[in-house]
């Protein structure tokens, strides 16, 4: 049930970002969702598009630092404290998240979606369907 | 008013001169030939026999000796004495595990130690000195080296080792120490800590200092001497050769006088081997006339300087050597360690990283920075900061381990370090060392 994210290592320098994204976009590949990640000398720009292995494949012939990286979404109500909800449950499973980001759906008004990437994505899928909250799939967004 | 530890010797004529070095040089010749397996080859593959060379107008016939000869002698190869006549052993930081280990006889350590004790009155020293010795201490032959010339002249002498800048100047105020021997950074850094302090030169007695062991400049000189009130000498020297000592400055300031009654000392082409003549630039290669344990017949430093016999001011007749102006391999001195780009590289390769790799040495408030830029591939790529810090941790302690000295290690996006004819540009230098 998980979806494959697309992350792309790149240098923390003016004007990385801008030529990373016109390469996306030359090459037609349409985000959904991104997010970054940054130290004092790099950045780890992450993103979420229809073909991740297509996306991934160009970015390498390019020269591109890049990796696929198994995360999940789940949908949730645009509404206080859904979030809270969720990250309890994971916690009680012993989850740890490494790092979450959200993108509001082109499709369904009032639902926004959580991407999340953490130490085990089986024991954190499971917890939250044993708690009746359903994983969201890579066509559900697209 | 020139002060000499051994006048008969330091200014001697060029004919006395001659008549020592020719003798000696005869005789070590012998002794390395007899006593060494790994130079009688060399030697027989040259078709030099011992009584070939009788004069240092024979030298030219010897063979030269390589760093790399060394390495491959590791560790007793070498040795021209039974290990139980040496008494001490100094060594220089190794590359992929092979170090270069130098061997003393008790007549060695009694010899060199003499160098230092000459360096020190060159400097003005005397034996109502007080002697703040503030190299490292141990493998390293500053400290031995630098301590051993005080305790010969008959200084008190203070062994500090290097480090703990504010106990260092403690000691200069409660002791009231004369002279300091440490790196020049590292007495550039005392001088600011000084100021930092609140104090002036003239809360402390120091009246010289000398310092070696790395490249530095006449400015640094100027900058020293005011912020430390002192007169600042150089001191030239090679753990191979012995250690500091091997040739000093005096108070002419201008040049440093070659112990030549124990080093022959000739100025090369590098690129052919070609002998140059006094006042001409190239490659210094020394000939150890007076080790035992350890003598080294025509040693290929890599340092480039030139040589000059015209008479000094101060009236000694040793030939005098300007600061090494640059070197004829890739090797950087960084905190007074020797470094090879070869010795980043092998910890790269063994990390599982690509040879893509820029090495950038920089001095910062007069201590020297090593930043190493390194590429990361898709392979190694994971997707979370905290991975990527902790890669470059682990090749910055890898590297650490091979050097000895800490690197900052940036991992940057594959294909991004320049390259030139295919090749990175591996080592920027942007420290300033000679003027």
């Amino acid at each position: 049930m998980s979806i494959k994210q697309v992350s792309i290592f790149i240098e923390n320098a003016a004007g990385r970002l801008a030529e990373t994204t016109k390469f996306l976009a030359d090459n037609r590949i349409n985000l959904r969702a991104l997010s970054i990640a940054d130290s004092q000398d790099f950045g780890i720009v992450r993103i979420i598009c229809e073909n991740p292995e297509e996306a991934e494949q160009r970015l390498k012939e390019a020269d591109f630092v890049t990796t696929i990286t198994d995360v999940f979404a789940v949908e949730l109500q645009d509404e206080a404290g859904s979030l809270s909800k969720v990250l309890f449950i994971l916690a009680a499973a012993g989850v740890s998240v490494e790092y979450t980001y959200a993108f509001l759906s082109t499709k369904k008004e009032g639902s926004a979606y959580m991407i999340f990437r953490v130490n085990d994505n089986d024991a954190a899928i499971q917890a939250l369907k044993d708690k009746g909250i359903a994983i969201t799939s890579q066509k559900d967004i697209f | 008013m020139a002060n000499y530890y051994q006048p008969e010797i330091e200014c001697a004529s060029e004919e006395q001169r001659k008549a020592m070095q020719d003798e000696r040089l005869a005789s070590q010749v012998k002794h390395v030939y007899e006593n060494v397996e790994y130079y009688r080859k060399l030697m027989d593959e040259k078709g030099v026999k011992p009584e070939d060379v009788q004069t240092t107008a024979d030298l030219y016939k010897l063979p030269f000796i390589s760093k790399a000869d060394l390495r491959e002698a590791y560790p007793y190869g070498l040795l021209a004495t039974p290990i139980e006549e040496c008494v001490e052993i100094h060594s220089t930081s190794g590359t992929t595990g092979k170090r270069v280990v130098a061997f003393y006889t008790k007549e060695d350590v009694d010899l060199w130690h003499e160098c230092c004790a000459r360096a020190i009155v060159a400097a003005g020293g005397t034996k109502e000195d007080i002697c703040q010795i503030a190299y490292g201490y141990g493998l390293f032959t500053g400290g031995a080296g630098l301590d051993g010339g005080s305790h010969k002249l008959g200084c008190l002498t203070l062994p500090m080792s290097s480090g703990n800048t504010e106990r260092q100047i403690q000691f200069m105020q409660d002791l009231k120490s004369t002279i300091l021997c440490c790196t020049p950074s590292y007495a550039a850094y005392i001088g600011e800590t000084l100021r930092d302090m609140g104090l002036t030169p003239d809360d402390i007695s120091l009246k010289a200092g000398i310092f070696g062991a790395e490249p530095w400049t006449e400015e640094m000189r100027k900058d020293i001497e005011k912020n430390l009130g002192i007169k600042a000498y150089d001191i030239y020297g090679l753990t191979e050769s012995s250690g500091p000592g091997v040739a000093f400055e005096c108070s002419a300031q201008k040049g440093m006088h070659i112990n030549e009654d124990h080093f022959i000392a000739e100025i090369i082409n590098p690129e052919t081997g070609e002998v140059l003549s006094d006042g001409e630039k190239g490659e210094l290669v020394f000939t150890s006339l007076t080790k035992k344990a350890f003598p080294l017949l025509r040693y290929r430093t890599r340092d480039i300087c030139v040589l000059n016999r015209e008479k000094c001011s101060c009236g000694r007749t040793f030939v005098r050597m300007t600061k090494p102006m640059g070197r004829s391999d890739d090797m950087m001195i960084i905190r007074g360690v020797n470094v090879f780009p070869s010795q980043i590289e092998t910890v790269l390769l063994e990390q599982g990283y690509p040879p893509h790799y820029r090495i950038e040495v920089d001095r910062v408030n007069n201590s020297d920075t090593l930043d190493v830029y390194v590429e990361l591939s898709s392979n190694m790529f994971s997707d979370t900061v905290k991975d990527i810090a902790k890669k470059e941790k682990d090749l910055a302690g890898a590297i650490k381990t091979m050097l000895g000295i800490s690197p900052k290690v940036h991992l940057v996006p594959a294909k991004t370090i320049e390259r030139s004819e295919g090749k990175a540009v591996r080592v920027v230098d942007k420290r300033k060392l000679h003027d």
